[in-house]
């Protein structure tokens, strides 16, 4: 094969257009190499000699012997970068493939980068790429999407309620930021689609907390009261080592819960920016949902036997739990002045049965999620039943 | 201990630490008990090796030559066992700016030169003797600038050339002196911008560093350097440092290519007291 540099030297890129001939080369060919740029003998020389390939003068060009082993094609594929091909995403990605895009060659020796979630079962779904894709263009600008400054007055007690609600609201949903976040570290790159699904997940919650926080300092100084039943509820989701576990608790059960209640205060919002606030970020945790039944029901149809790990992962968590207050007393007086709409005792009475209604549709979400992952109604009956109170 | 194999090598930059805890641990994976010592300067190594605190050197090409001249002195022998595939036909350049009329070495009589370390083979000594083998004696026919950066490194450390080359390309100085792999990375990295500067003079081929012992290769020695030349690059535990290392393979040392550093530190005794100072310490 021969190569025709022109006038372009070393020190103008010619070395690309040698490099790119000899990966043409076949094995025990030579590359013959011309060019009249005035440093080319000295370069092509230096070059050569530096990448262990042998170079010698002939006949006014150069001919180059490329290194023994030259070129990278013998480097293994990390896979496949279309996740819909056979064996783009492996049960078990070396550590070593690293941060490499998914399918790409990877060099051998590359470091170990230790992540921990790396096996398919625990964290794959092929639903991940969709409601990636969906999650991305359902993005909405807290700047424009809420009212912000539509024109409403509420009684002290009300407002009051707004903001102990939000401020209960953005613990919660800093948890939620939290732990996708721990589990993206951890999570093996190979599995792209569900990375990039948990980091738009933990940026619909940053946006949550933001819309929350400016909810509830839009009349007042300062948020509401923080409890520690509440941060201990919280404490044992967060500490969840395990992702599907996690997973489990935190988007099934957790998000699954908030869901209804979003819903619910939307309906019984006093204003339209708490009615706008809610809304968004119930749409948002459908998707969460989504995803966690999503991976979840393809990981049981592999390992049916998950299931009991799941079940007494609810009994743990509701034993920890046993001797903490649960849901803060102020957030059910809060939800209750919220449905009623105003103190009077009729009104205070209709509150109440709705907050009562409020849990029982909770109650009943969390029991139809748990079906769609092949619970028996008893068993989601008595799972969701050992539920935190805190609801999330 | 004493079955261990020691290497001296010179730090004349951090990574050397991590190059030789690779080869240590490469080495003993296949069973050679091997183990190194740092020295801040290669005259230091050379004298550690005849007072064998060392048994194999990792030397530059004047370390090599010290450490063959004071053999020769003592009644020892030294051979060079291996070096690295990137060690073997280098050359030296003269460079000057490309609008300068100095077309020939002569044109270089009453200019400036500069050059590298004071100590380095390859961008002071062998470009200097060149020029004198021409008929130009450095300092005399011509006035030298010293980049005289890390002496004692023997000019492994790349700062004293780049140097040397910012000093022509700012015209402090008329022509500069470089090893031809600086100049396609010069060329590469901007320090000499495309088209601003014109060989004048390109040396012979000369090697550089090797693996040095003293006397006859033990059992160890011999096993020490069938492993270095049975390295692959294509192998991951060694791969990264040959790459630090700048070699793709090990090949059997020769000696063949040290004749014009030889003739350039004849020419301006260089290392005559040193090597005669350990000759008398170590005869």
């Amino acid at each position: 094969m021969r190569i025709d540099l022109g006038d372009l030297g070393f020190d103008e890129g010619g070395h690309l257009l040698v490099k790119r001939a000899l990966r043409g080369l076949s094995a025990g060919a030579e590359l013959e190499v011309r060019g009249t740029s005035p440093d080319l003998d000295l370069h092509l020389g230096t070059w050569c000699r530096a990448q262990g390939h042998r170079v010698r003068a002939a006949a006014g060009a150069w001919s180059v012997a490329p290194a023994a082993g030259h070129g990278r094609h013998e480097d293994a594929r990390a896979g496949h970068a279309d996740a819909s091909r056979p064996g783009a995403v492996v049960e078990r990605p070396p550590a070593t493939w690293g941060l490499a895009a998914r399918g790409a060659r990877v060099e051998p020796g590359s470091p170990d980068f230790g992540f921990t979630l790396a096996c398919r079962i625990e964290v794959w779904s092929d639903d991940a790429a969709r409601l990636y894709a969906q999650a991305v263009a359902a993005q909405w600008d807290p700047a424009t999407a809420i009212p912000w400054s539509a024109p409403f007055e509420l009684p002290d007690d009300v407002e009051d309620a707004v903001v102990q609600v939000m401020t209960y609201l953005i613990e919660n949903e800093t948890a939620a930021l939290v732990i996708p976040s721990r589990f993206i570290a951890r999570l093996h790159p190979h599995f792209r689609e569900v990375m990039q699904l948990l980091a738009v997940q933990a940026a619909d919650e940053a946006r949550h907390i933001e819309v929350f926080t400016r909810r509830a300092l839009l009349k007042r100084a300062e948020p509401g009261l923080s409890t520690a039943g509440g941060q201990a509820s919280l404490l044992t989701l967060v500490q969840e080592p395990d992702f599907p576990i996690a997973s489990f608790l935190l988007s099934v059960l957790g998000e699954g819960t908030f869901l209804i209640l979003l819903r619910f205060l939307e309906a019984h919002a006093p204003d339209p920016v708490t009615a706008a606030v809610a809304r968004l970020a119930a749409q948002d945790e459908a998707r969460h949902v989504a995803f966690g039944l999503a991976h979840l029901r393809r990981h049981l149809a592999e390992d049916p036997g998950f299931r009991a790990r799941l079940a007494s992962a609810v009994r743990r968590r509701h034993d920890a739990l046993r001797h903490t207050a649960g849901l803060n007393a102020e957030v059910f007086d809060a939800l209750q002045l919220l449905a009623s709409g105003s103190d009077a005792p009729a009104a205070l009475r209709q509150g109440h049965r709705q907050v009562q209604a409020l849990l029982g549709d909770m109650d009943t979400a969390r029991q139809n999620n748990l079906e769609r992952l092949g619970f028996t109604p008893e068993e989601a009956a008595d799972l969701s039943s050992l539920h935190t109170r805190n609801f999330m | 201990m004493s079955d261990t194999l020691v290497l001296g090598a010179v730090a004349y930059d951090p990574k050397v630490v991590t190059i030789w805890d690779g080869f240590k641990a490469w080495f003993e994976q296949r069973g050679l008990p091997f183990d190194y010592v740092l020295f801040s300067n290669y005259e230091r190594q050379v004298q550690a090796q005849f007072e064998a605190v060392i048994d194999v050197a990792w030397n530059s090409p004047l370390a090599w030559l010290q450490t063959e001249r004071i053999a020769a002195a003592t009644g020892h022998h030294a051979q060079a066992i291996a070096m690295r595939d990137s060690d073997q036909d280098l050359t030296s350049i003269v460079v000057v700016r490309a609008d300068s009329n100095i077309t020939a070495i002569e044109g270089l009589r009453g200019r400036r030169v500069a050059v590298g370390a004071s100590d380095s083979p390859q961008a002071t000594l062998i470009p200097l003797g060149h020029l004198a083998a021409a008929g130009l004696e450095p300092g005399t026919a011509f006035e030298v600038l010293v980049f005289d950066r890390l002496p004692g490194k023997h000019g492994d450390h790349i700062g004293g050339e780049r140097d040397a080359v910012r000093a022509l390309v700012r015209g402090d100085a008329d022509a500069a002196c470089l090893i031809d792999s600086n100049h396609l990375l010069f060329s590469q990295d901007g320090t000499l911008p495309a088209g601003a500067a014109r060989v004048l003079a390109r040396t012979a081929p000369y090697d550089h560093c090797n693996v040095t012992i003293l006397g006859e290769a033990t059992a160890r020695m011999h096993r020490f350097r069938e492993l270095l030349l049975g390295m692959r690059y294509a192998d991951p535990d060694v791969r990264a440092l040959l790459d630090l290392e700048g070699l793709k393979e090990w090949r059997p040392g020769r000696t063949s290519g040290y004749a014009p550093l030889a003739a350039a530190v004849d020419r301006f005794g260089t290392i005559e007291s040193f090597v005669a100072g350990v000759a008398a310490r170590c005869g």
